[in-house]
């Protein structure tokens, strides 16, 4: 399988008043196509930038991103991203929040088609009923559903996530685990997902990258083979727990050396 | 519906009351305080000079507020989208706001001897551009990233995402602050034309209630001028639900 996203030694740093900081360092990601990586690692050790550089809005200092086998120079059309704002546009209803990446990419699309992909996605995460709502009457976690639709609508092959489901509560969290899977289930697209929680990264992840701290690089890499169509059950068995442990001891160790640099 | 005309009618009415028994207690004449009573025999005896006069004031106001949202509107986008402008014009723009416009009246008038039309519309606009640059300002210097960031991944232009995302997210701002310029661009309106020689409108109608020792007339001016203020207001209040209606909470 080939990769889709691939890293190559990508090293950057910020220019800040007090001198450069760097964020990155050496990093190295590879993705295949159609599989899904989470992110995880310490607090401020770059995962955003990493979120940038996938999506063109940002070049890095030094080494390369490739999308497609292609390199990244800029933003594409082909690209999905979800934040944890959900960023909704106020003055639009839900369903004409989610329309709105088509009206860029696709301008000369049938309005009644824009409606009809628009709605299907709806459907799929259980808005029907609410696409004439505007942002602020719905909950926090519907917000985020609408927001995930509006960053599929336009059939992106890659799917950039920021800490989506970050500030969300555990259960509503969880229910959203269970729509991205569904979601890939319908519609197949490579996925980089960054988080906090580790739980989250097992659920959802097909292999996940424990990045350093700052300045990070790829410190560990955790294939998950776990079937496709877990279920949240699967987060209570001796083996999730195993990796789990895994996980957490590298955090530990990203934190120790994200100390020894400050 | 009822309830929402009522209640400001009745308050109105209740302010005239206190005014009325506030000269009648004190035995005021009416050239130390004239009392609503006497205002509508004025309004009467000059009520074509009111509607000639009125009209004055108010187109110049308008075409003045209208100037001040262009070029407000303009300064603004050019401090919200560069730090270096935003720098550059801050300072200027706070201290030409602190200087009081009445000092510029007769600057202006000596500059442009005569043309009362074009100082009073000028002054109008000098008052009431300031809340409208420095709020579009801040609306757009302060557009969250994220925001900017979902249409520029998907490779939109910066004036797809200015007439997308940062124009309708800074209406909220910029209706606030018109609520303000309103009202300044009828001070300035009126400063020009209670201060320069043969002036119009009803600036000059107060004046000349003023040189003539007719206070009724005076105070009827005042009351003119805020209905006058009242609708102009009222009018972009109603601009602001057509435009921006969707940034009022629904109460409940």
């Amino acid at each position: 399988m080939d990769n889709l996203i691939e890293i190559k030694g990508v090293t950057h740093a910020y220019q800040t008043a007090s001198g450069p900081l760097p964020v990155l360092d050496g990093l190295d990601v590879a993705v295949p196509e159609g599989t899904f990586a989470a992110v995880v690692g310490p607090s401020g050790c770059g995962k955003s930038t990493l979120t940038r550089l996938v999506a063109g809005l940002m070049k890095p200092d030094k080494g390369e991103v490739w999308l497609h086998g292609e390199r990244v120079k800029g933003p594409r059309k082909t690209v999905g991203m979800a934040f944890q704002n959900p960023v909704l546009l106020e003055w639009r209803t839900i369903l004409q929040n989610v329309i709105l990446p088509l009206e860029i990419v696709a301008p000369s699309m049938k309005t009644a088609d824009k409606t009809a992909r628009a709605m299907e996605l709806l459907d799929m995460v259980g808005l029907t009923g609410f696409e004439n709502k505007r942002p602020s009457e719905l909950s926090g976690g519907m917000r985020q559903r609408a927001s995930l639709c509006r960053s599929l609508v336009h059939k992106p092959d890659v799917l950039i996530m920021d800490e989506p489901f970050g500030a969300l509560d555990a259960f509503t969290r969880e229910d959203l685990w269970q729509t991205m899977r569904d979601l890939r289930r319908a519609e197949p697209f490579t996925c980089v997902l960054i988080t906090h929680d580790l739980r989250e990264s097992v659920f959802l992840g097909d292999q996940v990258f424990v990045l350093s701290g700052r300045p990070a690089r790829t410190q560990y890499l955790m294939p998950v083979d776990l079937p496709d169509d877990r279920t949240l059950d699967i987060l209570y068995t001796p083996e999730v727990a195993d990796m789990l442990h895994i996980l957490r001891d590298q955090i530990k160790i990203a934190q120790g050396r994200a100390a020894e640099v400050d | 519906m009822l309830r929402q005309i009522a209640v400001p009618v009745i308050a109105i009415l209740i302010f005239l009351g206190l005014w009325e028994l506030l000269v009648w207690v004190n035995n005021w004449p009416n050239y130390k305080m004239a009392s609503p009573s006497d205002l509508p025999a004025a309004f009467w005896k000059y009520k074509e000079l009111f509607l000639q006069m009125g009209w004055q004031s108010l187109w110049r106001t308008v075409v003045g507020l209208i100037i001040a949202v262009i070029a407000g509107t303009l300064l603004g986008m050019i401090m919200g989208f560069s730090k270096i402008a935003r720098d550059a014009l801050y300072p200027l723009l706070v201290g030409f706001n602190a200087i009081p416009k009445a000092t510029l009246v007769p600057v202006i008038s000596l500059i442009f001897i005569g043309q009362h039309d074009f100082n009073t519309i000028l002054m109008a606009f000098m008052i009431s551009f300031f809340p409208i640059a420095v709020s579009v300002g801040i609306g757009l210097s302060t557009l969250e990233p994220e925001y900017r960031d979902i249409l520029r991944s998907l490779g939109a232009s910066r004036f797809t995402i200015f007439r997308k995302i940062a124009l309708p997210k800074t209406l909220p701002e910029f209706f606030g602050a018109l609520k303000v310029s309103v009202t300044l661009a009828f001070i300035g309106t009126n400063l020009v034309e209670i201060v320069s020689p043969h002036g119009r409108g009803l600036g000059a109608l107060f004046k000349s209630g003023e040189t003539n020792g007719d206070y009724p007339l005076m105070f009827a001016v005042l009351i003119a001028l805020a209905f006058l203020g009242i609708v102009l207001y009222y009018a972009v209040v109603f601009l602001e639900r057509v435009f921006a209606g969707w940034a009022e909470r629904p109460q409940g």
